[in-house]
């Protein structure tokens, strides 16, 4: 099962490579990794999705929060989030076809963020279910390349059961 | 803490402060926070700081590797409590360290290693003597910091202490560029240490703590289940008043030995794949186990399925990763163990529980340690037995790591809390020698006694002139059977008795410590030993005694890997012996 763990970290070098290598020592699995700063360019967000029952879980959090340079982590496991993953696309589409892959973007409410003679490139941004199912829908024209952030995440306002781990 | 010029400085408003060069702000530092003696090794890129220590108030030991140094800031830490500390040079001297931070970390011993590093702008170019040391050791420390500012030197250095000490202890790295040791700035006021990411758990929750004890009230089979924890959070003696006043029989981890006197008829003395019958079986018998500061190890628990599988678990510890990490708890109570045994005793009650100490008592009185006393050979256990009695049990006891481990773990009577240090968690051959000289430095006058295996003796025996060279008057006894012994007896039991590789062509080890300028001593028969003890004893430069012990004995019991804790090998050879 997927969790998603958001940890607020020093922006420091090193710490990055610190998490990672700890994933990778206590042979944790990773499904995506997302880093980025804060309003305080002294910290880091990473958000860290996890494949795992709850126990390995348990031990990810306990594991993160060791790390000195992580000062906060929140589980979101059994919460409700807010979950976002950005995704670039180039798509192999000749111009007679664009009308198509514009009424897909249409209905992804996606964005065509540059266009070639043979490719668009779409910008699509959205919960992991609809990022996949676009790339599903692109699949038969011929996916050039595609890149993706990871996972992004915050929990939704005033639920019960809401308290923050640690 | 001495008075030092820095910490008077503490009064002074800031801009009062002297400017220093970094070199100048280390040592201070390494002052202010405590330190007495230093092990390490000089080279190129902290030459700065050397020079700063040719006239400083800090004791200085050269140990013959980097490894053998890293390992002596660990056998001063354990024996004294404090902090140890280590300072070598860029690429190798920060490599060599390795073996031993790595060992430091898994046994939780506190240490503060200080690395020098190529200039700041050759970082990442390859340099001469250049290595990632802080990604080489990030997962073998606790913590790990390169300064790439003099402005963050001095606070560094003191968050290092901090982290190393508090907490569940372990090593930390501080990795210095050597134009850092050479730029200056002015000092800094000593301020409360405050990490955003760090704020370890002192006191236990009450309630837990209160739960705990009504379980221990509530039980009539239990054990107490101690770990190193118990030694570093000093609490033995908070122990021995919890276990005497709820009236608890105690076993002990590898690490552990020490933290319960072992002559006191509620001791079970070691648990686990070599610990005796009566802790193995009592810990699978038991409705309530009471784990403290010990982290259900793999060499403990045996088969994790059925480990102690009708029991409640109480786990104390300081470290919240370490509970539910291998054994699901029932109890969990994080923070200090003296903290929290205090508070335990207030709330237990005395309970008689005749049943529990009979049925222990008969295991005790059925299945003791036991090997061949008649036998006209050297036994390994024949030796520990006689440098306990010669000792008193009063002596600090180091290890290498094997069979003469393990023996000396059994036979050994332990009584006293940081008097026997050994590599549990990484067992690290070639700890016993280098750590031996790091508990004497820190206990000059205490009887400090190497026992060591021929092979874990050989990997770091150049060590002998440092003893010799500090007048440190280590006493190491070989319990020398010619092999790797722990190997040989594993592949005697599973691998057909094919001993591969597992053989040494020894030096003669008394003429090499002659010639290192230690005493050598041979003993070939089992009527020198008791002599050879107590010429050992009188020496007082060091001194290296090599038995020449029965070549094929094994330790016993055994729990094989995968077995149960209660499927122990190696009973009826016991019984063939009583």
């Amino acid at each position: 099962m997927k969790h998603i763990i958001s940890a607020l970290v020093q922006n420091k070098p090193g710490v990055l490579a610190h998490v990672a290598g700890m994933f990778a020592a206590r042979a944790f699995n990773i499904d995506s990794l997302a880093v980025g700063r804060t309003d305080d360019p002294a910290m880091s967000r990473m958000t860290i999705v996890v494949v795992g029952d709850d126990k390995v879980v348990e031990q990810v959090r306990k594991q993160l929060a060791k790390i000195i340079d992580v000062v906060k982590i929140q589980d979101f496991s059994g919460r409700e989030v807010i979950a976002r993953d950005l995704m670039l696309i180039c798509v192999h589409i000749s111009p007679e076809k664009r009308p198509e892959i514009l009424a897909l973007v249409e209905m992804f409410k996606a964005k065509v963020v540059d266009i070639g003679q043979k490719f668009v490139m779409v910008e699509v941004a959205g919960p992991e279910e609809k990022i996949e199912s676009f790339i599903e829908a692109c699949r038969p024209y011929g996916i050039k390349n595609m890149v993706r952030t990871g996972t992004v995440a915050m929990g939704r306002f005033d639920r019960p059961g809401a308290a923050d781990n640690q | 803490m001495k008075k030092n010029p820095s910490q008077d400085s503490s009064h002074q408003s800031p801009s009062d402060l002297p400017i220093k060069t970094g070199a100048e702000i280390i040592v201070a530092t390494l002052i202010e926070q405590g330190v007495e003696i230093i092990f390490g090794y000089p080279g190129g890129v902290v030459l700065p700081l050397f020079d700063k220590l040719y006239d400083a108030p800090i004791r200085f030991i050269i140990p013959r590797h980097e490894q053998g140094g890293c390992h002596m800031a660990d056998g001063y830490a354990r024996a004294s409590g404090k902090v140890g500390v280590v300072i070598t040079t860029s690429g190798p001297g920060a490599c060599n360290l390795t073996t031993g931070i790595a060992n430091a970390m898994m046994d939780s011993v506190p240490i503060v290693a200080l690395t020098g590093q190529v200039r700041t702008e050759l970082i990442g170019n390859d340099a001469f003597q250049e290595a990632d040391t802080t990604g080489v050791t990030r997962p073998i420390t606790k913590h790990n910091m390169i300064v790439k500012d003099v402005k963050d030197l001095q606070q560094s250095i003191r968050e290092a202490f901090y982290i190393a000490k508090t907490g569940r202890p372990g090593p930390v790295l501080i990795d210095v560029p050597v134009d850092i040791e050479v730029a200056k700035c002015q000092m800094q006021p000593l301020k409360e240490i405050n990490l955003a990411g760090y704020k370890p758990q002192q006191k236990g929750h009450l309630r837990q703590i209160k739960m705990a004890a009504e379980a221990i009230n509530k039980s009539d089979k239990p054990v107490v289940y101690v770990g190193g924890g118990v030694v570093s959070a000093d609490a033995a003696e908070e122990l021995r008043a919890l276990a005497q006043k709820a009236n608890l029989p105690v076993t002990m981890t590898l690490l552990g030995l020490g933290s319960y006197d072992q002559r006191r008829p509620e001791s079970l003395d070691m648990l686990g794949m070599h610990g005796t019958a009566y802790a193995n079986f009592a810990v699978q018998e038991c409705d309530l186990l009471i784990a403290v500061g010990a982290r259900f190890d793999d060499r403990v628990t045996g088969k994790v399925k059925t480990f102690a599988p009708d029991a409640k678990i109480i786990h104390i510890d300081i470290d919240p990763s370490s509970i539910s990490k291998n054994v699901a708890v029932d109890i969990p109570v994080v923070g200090d163990a003296k903290f929290i045994l205090t508070e335990l005793a207030k709330e237990v009650r005395h309970k008689e529980r005749k049943e529990w100490f009979d049925k222990i008592a008969d295991w005790k009185n059925r299945f003791p340690l036991r090997y061949d006393t008649k036998s006209t050979n050297i036994k390994p256990q024949y030796v520990i037995e006689q440098i306990c009695e010669a000792a008193k049990s009063e002596a600090i006891i180091v290890t290498g790591v094997g069979q003469h481990q393990m023996w000396t773990a059994q036979f050994y009577k332990h009584t006293k809390p940081r008097h026997f240090i050994t590599s549990g968690g990484l067992g690290t051959m070639g700890f016993g020698l280098p750590a031996a000289i790091g508990a004497q430095a820190a206990k000059p006058d205490a009887l400090v006694i190497d026992i060591d295996g021929d092979s874990s003796f050989n990997m770091t025996l150049t060590e002998v002139s440092t003893a010799v060279q500090y007048e440190l008057p280590v006493k190491v006894c070989i319990i020398n059977n010619g092999y790797m012994g722990m190997v040989r007896q594993w592949q005697e039991l599973f691998y057909n008795k094919r001993y591969s590789k597992s053989y040494l062509k020894n030096p003669e080890f008394a003429a090499v410590a002659q010639a290192l300028g230690a005493v050598g001593i041979t003993v070939e028969k089992k009527s020198e030993v008791k002599n050879a003890i107590a010429k050992m004893l009188n020496e007082k430069k060091p001194c290296v005694v090599d038995f020449k012990v029965e070549r094929e004995e094994n330790v016993w019991p055994m729990v094989a890997t995968g077995k149960s804790l209660h499927e122990m090998d190696g009973l009826d050879i016991f019984e063939s012996m009583a």
